[in-house]
């Protein structure tokens, strides 16, 4: 369903906020656009992968989030303007570059657009991005809603121009995965030839060198830049205040918690009493307008998410006009009327705010909530996360998990990113023992690996997903090979990036807008390094487990053993079922077998279904997806397959 | 906007389910058929982790005037959509509240702790008492087993959403439907999306 190039000026579409921040780039014209896929930012760089060709787009799913900025900054630097996402930890990798590049300044406009996770809905941290437009020096500006995730898209391609420096917009999950009315502008029709210029002046960004030296020249012209950004602020339009002229409070936000603060104004019934002054541009501050607004109450209650950075900058702010605007009481972060942990929503926002302004508010009637809060508990028993029936993982994991004890040496698994972190979990055996960034389980391996002058004695393993290989793991196997670090990196190859939507990754003959492309072959890049690799099927469970017992008794140096079997809801993979399963009820021995019904209670596919009358497992004919992995794991042998 | 008016604005209406059940798909269409008359909609999803196995609930805010937060504040939800059953009783200690309306499907998806034998997942009966106690109107439909009938479970939300414009709590007409399913579906499966609205329309 995708509108997105309806060039219909006028026109209302719904649009997911990631949508709208990709329309925003249509109608600015955008040529080129990078990222690597991550929860919230995916659909950002998917839709324009939709619509590539028609909008006469490069687009691409690129191998870290620091390449795709250097993506997006080439084609800047060509003329041409340019996108790159990336969720919030995505900043952190591509920060390196970004610092450079906020030196160097951009040509064409370019924006890049992280979305943070606060609360990590779907992240094992809730990094902040804000303070990376600070420490870099580049503008940040932050849509308040739907039709501002677009409309700022566009502009910020100005400002970029304006200044010739990147900007940063940054979304947040509830407003990149929430969908809203956006009225459309007009799409451009140019068509710009990309060129780079590099025999002007040395010194002249525009037609001379693009590089971030000489560093005090080039520094005090960032500076230079980020001023005139501060001066744009001061009249820009996406800043608006709605409130009496003279509140008792001043609520300042941005970004999603326009939203809640504007609900909870609403739902507290304090339109006359409260103003509400939603800053777009939040970094660098416009002092005038800040001026204006500050001055007309003293006490002002700062709603964001997750650190207290607006809150912070607004301080200071205060404090430098304090001798013309007095002295102001502050609620936020730091004073705990809002969690500093979390993401918020309006009813954190409507309690924070009634304490501040002395209401007491109750949604629901005490005794309703208490039965409502009995029944939830009692009579909906929790769904908790499961890989899915059919999932390759679960198999790869029961074979690590089973290793490790056959071993009985203390052996461990360095976790990473992916489906495959919830291995962390009982669904996944419990198997992984650390967990950090994209990569670190084969740094960390190498790191544990080279303990051995110390006592230490343990196997150490680590996994890797097939696109976290090509992102970040290749650098930490390349060091533990080099540096004949003792361990074995299981690489769990499922022939995608399952976890965020199937996006093509460098293993795969297929990119982001359908092109043919060469794969990189996982096994031949290890073997190439120097290290000793295997692979496998992780469904032979017994091949699995037994080479891994092999390769972790083998203490030369670096062992890879490619798991390769495709995710269980890839579209090829569900199309047919390779086994008809079926369970022979007089074999099944139930509660009796092994450590008590091991498919049920330990291995736990959804496909298996425990008959409590009967006392014996059932197969859901429905759910089961027919890999016959169960079959291997019954020790009565009750678990029967049969080829389809 | 003459003549299309809301109960109350904004209207908090919830579809709540299990990941996989097509939930996000229902909560578009039913937004596209809103804003087609000229509404402002915000859907609130979670994405992501929770799709594997979770519960999988999309807010919607319907209003005449602005866009509201995607999430829907504590105890005022107006209606519940669940396409699930459990998941109807699960919203109610969050979003809950004396003057809800539940709709909701009849066949359970149960949690892997309950197909695993360590949880209990309660009868049918006596999720309707709960309802019925908790909430201010209930409806319960055989969206999933009627949508087998018609080949194809994924059907029962269509069939859901059916139900939802019968019970009348929000402008909806079959034309608004079929304007928003002619652009989502294939040309081929027009024909029974429609008959599954219909037969939902005359469920409840
Ligand atoms: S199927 Fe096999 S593993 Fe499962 S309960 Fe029966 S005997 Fe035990
Ligand atoms: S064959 Fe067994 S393990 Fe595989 S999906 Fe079916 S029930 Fe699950």
């Amino acid at each position: 369903m995708s509108n997105l190039m309806d060039n219909r000026k006028g026109r209302q579409h719904l649009l997911m906020g990631n949508e709208a921040i990709a329309r925003g780039a249509l109608e600015a014209g955008v040529k080129v656009a990078a990222g690597y896929p991550g929860t919230p930012s995916s659909e950002i760089v998917e839709s324009l992968s939709r619509v590539a060709k028609e909008a006469n787009m490069y687009v691409e799913w690129s191998a870290n989030e620091k390449v795709a900025m250097e993506v997006a900054a080439a084609a800047s630097f060509a003329g041409l303007r340019s996108m790159c996402t990336m969720k919030q930890n995505g900043v952190n990798v591509a920060s390196d570059f970004l610092l450079h590049l906020a030196g160097s300044g951009t040509r064409a406009g370019m924006v890049i657009v992280p979305c943070d996770d606060p609360g990590a809905l779907s992240s094992i941290n809730e990094g902040e991005s804000r303070y990376f437009a600070r420490l870099v020096e580049i503008p940040l500006i932050e849509p308040g809603d739907f039709q501002e995730a677009k409309d700022m898209t566009k502009w910020a391609y100005e400002l970029s121009e304006e200044i010739r420096n990147v900007v940063m917009l940054r979304s947040v999950t509830r407003m990149s995965h929430a969908s809203g009315n956006v009225r459309f502008d007009t799409l451009p029709r140019d068509n710009v030839k990309a060129m780079f210029k590099f025999d002007g002046f040395i010194l002249d960004q525009m037609e001379g060198l693009v590089i971030s030296a000489p560093v005090d020249y080039k520094h005090a012209q960032q500076q230079e830049k980020i001023k005139k950004a501060r001066e744009i602020f001061e009249e820009c339009p996406f800043n608006t205040y709605t409130g009496p002229d003279r509140p008792e409070l001043l609520v300042i936000t941005s970004s999603a918690c326009n939203l809640y603060a504007k609900e909870a104004i609403e739902i507290l019934g304090l339109e006359d009493r409260v103003g509400l002054l939603k800053l777009g541009t939040t970094w660098p501050l416009p002092p005038n307008l800040m001026k204006k607004y500050l001055s007309m109450t003293d006490r002002v209650m700062v709603i964001e998410e997750v650190l207290p950075f607006l809150e912070e900058n607004v301080k200071v702010i205060a404090a430098e006009m304090a001798s013309d605007i007095g002295i102001k009481r502050f609620y936020g972060k730091n004073d705990a009327t809002l969690p500093m942990v979390g993401e918020l929503n309006p009813d954190i926002v409507v309690s924070g705010m009634s304490r501040v302004m002395g209401i007491d508010y109750k949604p629901v009637p005490d005794d309703y909530a208490q039965k409502a809060q009995l029944y939830a508990t009692t009579k909906s028993p929790n769904r908790e996360l499961t890989f899915c029936p059919g999932c390759p993982h679960r198999a790869s994991f029961w074979s690590i998990h089973n290793a490790i004890e056959l071993d009985g040496r203390k052996g461990f698994v360095c976790g990473d990113i992916g489906c495959y972190t919830m291995a962390l979990l009982p669904c996944g055996f419990s198997t992984l023992k650390t967990v950090h960034a994209m990569g670190s389980g084969t740094g960390l391996a190498s790191g544990f690996g080279k303990l051995g002058q110390f006592g230490f004695d343990q196997p150490v393993l680590a996994v890797s997903g097939d696109s976290t290989f090509f992102h970040t793991t290749i650098p930490a196997l390349i060091n533990a090979i080099h540096n004949r670090s003792n361990l074995t990196l299981v690489v769990l190859d499922n022939s995608g990036t399952a976890m965020t939507g199937f996006q093509p990754h460098p293993g795969l003959e297929k990119n982001a807008m359908g092109e043919e492309v060469p794969a990189i072959d996982i096994a031949g890049v290890c073997r190439a390094m120097g290290a000793r690799v295997e692979v496998r099927d992780p469904f032979d469970l017994e091949e699995t487990r037994n080479t891994l017992n092999e390769l972790m008794e083998d203490e030369k140096g670096v062992k890879v053993l490619v798991l390769r079997q495709m995710c269980a809801l890839s579209p090829e993979k569900k199309a047919k079922k390779r086994y008809e399963m079926s369970i022979d009820e007089e074999i099944c021995i139930g509660e009796n077998c092994g450590c008590d019904r091991v498919c049920t209670r330990v291995f736990r596919c959804p496909g298996l279904v425990w008959d409590k009358e009967r006392k014996v497992t059932r197969i859901d004919e429905v759910i089961c997806t027919g890999c016959g992995v169960c079959a291997d794991i019954c020790p009565a042998g009750a678990i029967k397959r049969k080829e389809v | 906007m003459a003549g299309k008016r809301l109960s109350k604005d904004p209207y908090n209406l919830i579809i709540t389910g299990v990941g996989g059940q097509g939930n996000v798909m229902a909560s578009r269409v039913l937004a596209n058929m809103l804003v087609n008359k000229g509404f402002y909609v915000t859907i609130g999803e979670t994405f992501g982790a929770s799709q594997r196995g979770g519960s999988v609930m999309s807010h919607l805010r319907i209003s005449s005037k602005t866009s509201w937060s995607p999430q829907i504040p504590a105890g005022s939800a107006d209606v519940v959509v669940a396409l699930e059953p459990i998941e109807s009783i699960r919203v109610l200690k969050d979003y809950g509240n004396p003057g809800i309306k539940i709709l909701s499907n009849t066949r359970p998806i149960q949690p892997v702790g309950v197909i695993a034998g360590d949880l209990e997942y309660p009868g049918l009966d006596e999720i309707k008492g709960i309802a019925r106690e908790m909430a201010s109107d209930a409806w319960f439909v055989d969206a999933t087993d009627k949508a087998m009938e018609l080949g194809n479970p994924i059907l029962g939300n269509v069939i859901m959403l059916g139900a939802l414009a019968g019970i009348g709590v929000l402008p909806l007409d079959k034309q608004g439907f079929k304007k928003v399913i002619s652009s989502t579906v294939a040309k081929d499966r027009l024909d029974i999306n429609l008959k599954a609205y219909d037969i939902g329309v005359g469920m409840v």
